[in-house]
Order: structure tokens, then C-alpha cells, then sequence
């Protein structure tokens, strides 16, 4: 460490943090605090139990003043944890929060190292890292940026519309995306929600109505978000509205069109019902849809096969609503904060054959049975099956595709309760006798096991283990004609024989399919399931690694409803938060180009991805645009006079990082 | 392993990005995944702000190894910067060869921030790798005094 900066004397002081026992339970904190003090330029070493609490940061803030400190390095945490916390710290004292500078001795020494030795070796190495570079920090001003005030949530399921409503009751202007024809997602689906057994669309509907008619929301369905430009408080995105052949402006959802379609009948699997009925090419996705108008499906409409359809939906409609030249249509908007809720799907049990879904035709997926026990759905609310029978016994096999490491190791969280509830109702509406198979029971939450008791009571059969196959091989004349559950009892330690009449599957939950291509869309993190990843599992769940985008819903894990809708809102909260700032501080990580040294070569243009930096053909110079430029330091790493440098990541700083962790 | 580099530990310098890499070492140890203390962990905000001279300047301050850990590919947080990072490695990997370095002790592995699991199993092999090599010192380069070693 030869060259320092000019602007006077550099004191630098160090402070080493125990957190409890989580450092100084594995760090040797004396010898670090000792090994910094000898440090060059370090004025100050100190140590204190809680650097992140009160008296931590006082005793920082107290240094600076009595010591006239100008450098503060705290080995601590992970700076995506602190370094906002000790940065302000600084600020309080009167020094530029950027003269400071984080050593991560937390999740990347103490956690990772069994040997205590080695573990203070590393820890030194950490700190002296960190004191070699904060020498050459400098005062840094940040620049704001003023925000959009308006927000855009990403799927119209329960916890896109709890979040919506909650915006826009806060009077922000809010643009909801939804896939489907209709908002409502999961949810719709549902009969009755556990453990209150109220009515879900008697409770969803209101809501689903609220933000048709909410001046602040703004409602896209049968629309995906195709493109997003931009950062935190100033997102540009485009909208892709699928076109609908139906102008909804004019449509009344009277289902005349449907009437006069000229399938007379329905041919084409129903989505909402799951494939139990039929729909015709035109439809309205369910009698609550919002909005309530049809669609048509351009797939199965012979207009759009054949072009020789007679086209009476058309002549049906009275108000002309139906426009078959209607062409997808793209939206702009911009928006301060993203709100991503594009929620779950549940697992295909096709996957597991022995449980033969889809050979035997009265294996029900729990989604399939909901339909069935729903008033709106197939039978009006009638349990039969396929055949038409009423079933006399029902046997509910729990955690398919869940908690299984050969399909999906997490445990669905959901599946345990909505089979009771499954159980419940069958036993309401047909008397049958019903049994649950299950590993364990998980009904940890309010009521929850207050309801399992209440089943028991009402004569459920459960049953411990894991269910091996469900077959229609009849050994014994009582078992012909059904299907036959095999499972060992673990409880009595038997293998046993169940024959039920239908057997339904609790599908765990699983992250949809594209989740990938919405995490690369919106610049999220995953996790390695494919659940959208929080910035902190405990104290930041809503919010993501990328500023300004916040997630809801069961898109983060799986969740029921009570959680998913908390989750929304406080995801509308914090993006409350963030827009009612009006404006936002930004990192000044940003490049720039020294005019002396660049020769103009013309090398860093083509590299940077955000176009943010130009040719100034007068002064023969590259010149960079720090409203466009987002601090990745991609030119800085590739110019060859060192023209390039980034703030926050000058090369100075980072070579004496690099000595300071290695020598 | 070999037997007489038992007492032989190296140093290995960790570039990582700030959002994928560095993510998934702040993962392996909320999750307390041990891997070797070896490592030595700098953080730039994307992978491709390392400076092929970084990595000179890594070896020259008595760097055993050098890992650059960046997002996968198509998940950059700066859309393409990982690439640049991948043109970059492999042009470098062929002038440490023609220096006199042995290639092996670059790598470039992409690791996401959930994948604290890979991290740990990257540093562990690694580490392991970089032990077997020996000191770098014992490069050709440093033996010819290409690079000057001590300042």
C-alpha cells in the first residue's frame, strides 16, 4: 500500500462485531481487534457484542466525533444485511457514508468454518481486506431520481387483487395483468375454505367486483407483460392484450352468442372445471367472471380453422361486441414499483402411475373435487362419478408430489387442510365413508386443529402411511368393482386392503411453469425449486434482491389464504412505502470517463448493455451517460488506458482489497 | 491428494457478483455449509467488472488460485455482462498458459444465489484442486521470475 489519496490524513476505524455467539463463537474476536489495530492508518480497533445495535452504532458515531475518524470498517454481517445500517451511522456523525466499508466475517467465515484457528486467519484476512480498501474510499455524493407513482401487479389471483385493492384504496393508480379471461385464479375455483367452511366465492366475488369498479385500477385481462425496461421507481412495460375477439366494453355477458354458437353442445375440455365439462369455442369462463364477458378461443372456433363458419354468435349479438379482426394490442406503462403474484400450479399426479390417475377414471385430482363439490361446477354441487354413481366410499391419499425426494421434497403446507375440508364435505353431501391417508398431519394454524378434532368427531377415517398403490385387482368379492388403496398402517403395523369407490389426490403445489421466464423478464431470483426468492427469508419477504419488485402470493412458497393475502397487502405496503418517497436515493456506483486518458478507442461503446455510452466525436472521447449507466463496471474492466473507472469500484480500491485478502 | 502437500494450504481469491454469487455465499452460511477457509471472498457488482488484470495482480499478491463467480447465463442482473466475463476467461486461461501458469488455477463457475450447495462444493473441489498443484510459486512463471513476486 504505497499511493493514498491527497486529501489529508486518513484514520481509519475498525469495529468487530460478535453477533451473540454467531462470530465470537468460532472467530478468536480478541486477536482480530489486536491484528487490526497494527493495521496502517487504523486509529481505533474496538469490539462490542451487537455492532448493528444502538450502543454499536453509538459507539462508531461517538469515535468519529472524539477521534475524527474519516474511514469506518465494521466486520460484521453481510453488507446486503448492514451496510444501510452503519452507512447511516456514519452519516448521523457527519461523515460521508461512503468512506465505509463492510467485512463480511459472518455468513462468509464464522458460518462456513469448522476450525476455529482458520477461522480467525480468515477473519483477519477479511478485515485488512477491507482496511487497505477503505483507504482509498471518497466522499460520494448520491444522486435521487424521482419515482413513478404508479404500480403494476402480475396476476389476478386472490393476492394480485388483495394487493391492487389495497393500492388503490391508498389512492396510486394500479395496473392489473392477468392471464386468464377472468381475474380470480385459484380461489374461484373453490367451494368452501378451510376451517371456517365460509363460501370462497362468496368472499372472493365482492373483491373480484371492487376492482372492476375501482377508478384507481386500471384491469388487464387475457394480457401478459411481455417487456420490462427500466429500474426501481421508473419500470417501462408492455403489455401484450391478447385479443379477445369480444370487445368487452360492449359485452353484457347475456350468453347469447354462447346460445346461438353453432356447436349446440360443448366439445372442448372447460379449463375452469378443471376438463370435467365442456365448453364451446365462445364461453364465459365461469357465471362470476370479472370481467363478465365472453371469449373466444381461437384454437377450437371454426372461424378461425376454417374461415367458413356462419358465424351466428356474431349475428346473436345485439350490441356487435364480437369483433373477429380484433388483433392483440400492446400497452405501454410505466410504473414506480412491480408487484409480481402469478402464484402456483398444482402437481401433475400423472407423474406417480401408481396411483393411477388417468387410468382408472375415478381418481380425482383435490382440485378435480372442489369443482365437483362446487355449486357452480360440473354437477351443480353433486358428488358422482364419472359413471354417474354416488360414491360410498372416498379415500383422500395426502402429500402427492409432496414430501416425496422423487418428486417435490417441500411439504405443500396447504394439502393436509384442504383434505380435511374435502373430507368434510363429501361426508356432508353424500354420507359416505371417508379416509384419509396420511403421513403426517401438519394443521398448524388459527382453527386449524380445531377442525381436525371436529373431523374425528365426525367420523373420519385416518389412516398412517404411505399409501404404495391404488389398484382395481380384486382379491375378495367386496372388492370387485373398486379401486383398491394399499398402504401399511404404521400405527398397528399392518399392510392393509382399503376398497373405496374414488379416491382423490391432495396435489401438492408446485411454481408454474414459466416462473423462469417471468424471474428473467423482471431480473428475480429463484429458488432452486422455482419459488420466486425473497430478500430475506424472516425480515424481508416480500421484497426481492432487485429494488422496486416486491412478490405475493403463492409464486414466493406454498401458502393458503389468510398468508397469501397478509403477504399482499404488506407487499402493497412496501410498495407504498417506496412510491410515497416521491423520489429515490440511488447508488452512485456509476461509471465515467476520464477525458485526459481515454484515447477513444471505441472499445467500451459496444460493451455496455444499456447503450449508455456515446462517441462525443468533438473531443474525440467516449462519454457515458450516468442517468443510463447501472454500475455493472463492464467498460471499466475492458478499457485499456484506465480511462473507465467506477465509483464505489475504483481499480485502486479493488487491488488493495485483493493484497489486503491475500498477503 | 498427495501426500507431501498435506501441510501445503493454498490461497484462493473469490470474485463474486453482488447478485448472484455473493448471494449464494451468504446462502451456504445462513445454511452453515462448511467449506475450506481457503477462500477469500471480494465483491464486485457484476463479474464482468473483473479486470483480466485483477487476476495478475491476484497471483502476483501470492494467490494460489482464483475463482470468478458470476450469474448463469441469460440470468444477469446487468443482461449480459457474464458474457463478457466467459470471452474474457477464456482468453485469459490461454495467456496464463503462454506465461507460464497453469491454466487450472482460473475458474470461472456460474452460481446462482440459491445455489449455496454448489458454492460449497466449487470451493471444496477447488480448494482441492488448487492443493494438488502446489504453490504457485512453483509455476514456471515465478520460477523464471517473469513476473516479479516480492515487491
Amino acid at each position: 500500500m504505497n499511493k493514498i489519496r491527497g486529501d489529508g490524513e486518513i484514520r481509519v476505524g475498525v469495529y468487530v462485531c460478535h453477533c451473540g455467539t454467531n462470530i465470537a463463537g468460532r472467530v478468536n474476536i480478541k486477536e482480530v481487534v489486536e491484528f487490526a489495530s497494527k493495521l496502517p492508518y487504523v486509529v481505533v480497533a474496538r469490539e462490542y457484542k451487537y455492532m448493528c445495535s444502538d450502543p454499536g452504532q453509538e459507539l462508531i458515531k461517538n469515535d468519529i466525533k472524539e477521534l475524527k475518524l474519516n474511514r469506518i470498517v465494521v466486520a460484521s454481517c453481510s453488507p446486503h444485511l448492514h451496510e444501510h445500517t452503519f452507512r447511516k451511522a456514519c452519516e448521523d456523525a457527519g461523515l460521508n457514508p461512503f468512506n465505509f466499508q463492510m467485512a463480511n466475517i459472518r455468513e462468509h467465515v464464522s458460518w462456513v468454518t469448522k476450525d476455529s484457528k482458520e477461522a480467525t486467519e480468515k477473519a483477519k484476512a477479511m478485515v485488512r481486506a477491507a482496511v487497505y480498501r477503505v483507504v482509498f474510499h471518497e466522499s460520494l455524493e448520491r444522486k435521487s431520481q424521482e419515482i413513478h407513482p404508479d404500480v403494476l401487479v402480475i396476476g389476478g389471483g386472490i393476492a394480485g387483487i388483495s394487493a391492487s385493492l389495497v393500492l388503490a384504496d391508498a389512492g396510486k393508480k394500479v395496473y392489473l395483468v392477468e392471464r386468464e379471461p377472468s381475474i380470480g385464479g385459484h380461489m374461484a375455483k373453490f367451494d368452501k375454505t378451510f376451517p371456517t367452511l365460509d363460501c370462497a366465492s362468496c368472499i372472493l366475488t365482492p373483491k373480484m367486483t371492487q376492482v372492476k369498479d375501482h377508478p384507481n385500477i386500471e384491469l388487464f385481462t387475457y394480457s401478459e407483460v411481455e417487456e420490462v425496461d427500466g429500474y426501481v421507481g421508473n419500470f417501462t412495460v408492455k403489455i401484450r392484450k391478447r385479443a379477445r375477439y369480444v370487445d368487452i366494453e360492449k359485452c353484457v355477458g347475456c350468453y347469447e352468442c354462447i346460445e346461438a354458437c353453432v356447436y349446440k353442445e360443448g366439445k372442448f375440455p372447460d379449463e375452469f372445471n378443471e376438463g370435467l365439462s365442456k365448453r364451446k369455442p365462445i364461453y364465459i369462463p365461469f357465471p362470476q367472471a370479472v370481467p363478465l364477458a365472453a371469449v373466444i378461443d381461437p384454437a377450437t372456433c371454426i372461424q378461425f380453422l376454417s374461415g367458413k363458419c356462419k358465424r351466428t354468435c356474431q349475428q346473436a349479438c345485439e350490441r356487435g361486441a364480437i369483433d373477429f379482426n380484433m388483433r392483440d394490442e400492446i400497452v405501454e406503462v410505466k410504473v414506480g414499483a412491480i408487484i409480481v403474484a402469478t402464484g402456483f400450479k398444482t402437481f401433475d399426479p400423472s407423474r406417480i402411475p401408481q396411483y393411477g390417475y388417468d387410468r382408472y377414471p375415478n381418481v380425482y385430482t383435490a382440485l378435480e373435487v372442489e369443482r365437483l363439490v362446487n355449486s357452480s361446477g360440473p354437477t351443480g354441487g353433486e358428488i358422482i362419478l364419472r359413471d354417474g354413481r354416488r360414491p360410498q366410499s372416498v379415500g383422500i391419499i395426502h402429500c402427492v408430489g409432496s414430501r416425496d425426494k422423487n418428486y417435490n421434497i417441500w411439504c405443500s403446507r396447504v394439502c393436509c387442510m384442504y383434505s380435511l375440508k374435502l373430507a368434510h364435505l363429501i361426508k356432508e353431501r353424500t354420507n359416505a365413508e371417508v379416509y384419509c391417508f396420511y403421513i403426517d398431519m401438519r394443521t398448524p394454524g388459527k382453527g386449524y386443529e380445531e377442525f381436525y378434532h371436529k373431523l374425528m368427531e365426525e367420523g373420519v377415517h385416518f389412516i398412517r402411511g404411505k399409501v404404495a398403490e391404488v389398484t382395481d385387482w380384486a382379491v375378495t368379492p367386496e372388492e370387485e368393482g373398486k379401486l383398491i388403496i394399499r398402504v401399511e398402517d404404521t400405527l398397528i403395523g399392518v399392510v392393509r386392503r382399503i376398497p373405496v369407490d374414488m379416491v382423490v389426490l391432495a396435489v401438492g403445489l408446485e411454481p408454474r411453469t414459466d416462473a423462469d421466464e417471468i424471474r428473467r423478464l423482471l431480473n428475480i431470483s429463484c429458488s432452486k425449486e422455482g419459488w420466486f426468492l425473497e430478500r430475506h427469508p424472516k425480515l424481508a419477504p416480500v421484497a426481492t434482491f432487485t429494488d422496486g419488485i416486491f412478490i405475493a402470493g403463492a409464486c414466493q412458497g406454498p401458502k393458503d389464504i389468510p398468508d397469501t393475502v397478509a403477504q399482499a397487502e404488506a407487499a402493497a405496503a412496501q410498495a407504498l412505502a417506496l412510491i410515497d418517497r416521491k423520489r429515490i436515493e440511488l447508488e452512485p456506483n456509476t461509471a465515467w470517463i476520464d477525458e485526459e486518458k481515454c484515447s477513444g478507442c471505441h472499445i467500451c461503446i459496444g460493451l455496455c448493455p444499456y447503450s449508455a455510452i456515446s462517441y462525443n466525436e468533438e473531443k474525440k472521447i467516449a462519454v457515458i451517460n450516468e442517468a443510463l449507466c447501472k454500475g455493472c463496471g463492464v467498460c471499466v474492466a475492458a478499457c485499456p488506458s484506465k480511462a473507465a473507472q467506477q465509483r464505489l469500484f475504483l481499480d485502486e480500491q479493488l487491488y488493495a482489497e485483493i493484497e489486503g485478502a491475500l498477503l | 491428494m498427495n501426500n507431501n502437500n498435506n501441510k501445503f494450504e493454498p490461497k484462493i481469491l473469490g470474485i463474486f457478483c453482488n447478485w448472484c454469487t455473493y448471494l449464494a455465499a451468504d446462502l451456504a452460511g445462513v445454511s452453515r455449509m462448511d467449506y475450506p477457509a481457503n477462500i477469500r471472498i471480494v465483491r464486485t457488482m457484476c463479474s464482468g467488472r473483473v479486470d483480466p488484470q485483477f487476476i495478475f495482480w491476484g497471483f502476483k499478491n501470492g494467490a494460489d488460485g482464483i475463482l470468478i463467480g458470476g450469474c448463469h447465463p441469460g440470468d444477469c442482473h446487468y443482461i449480459e455482462g457474464n458474457y463478457k466475463t466467459l470471452r474474457r476467461y477464456l482468453l485469459l486461461k490461454r495467456v496464463l498458459k503462454e506465461i507460464g501458469i497453469n491454466e487450472k488455477r482460473l475458474r470461472l463457475e456460474w452460481i446462482s444465489a440459491s445455489e449455496g450447495e454448489k458454492l460449497q462444493r466449487v470451493v471444496r473441489e477447488f480448494t482441492e484442486e488448487i492443493r494438488s498443484l502446489g504453490p504457485i510459486t512453483e509455476d514456471r512463471a515465478f520460477k523464471l521470475n517473469l513476473i516479479e513476486h516480492k515487491k
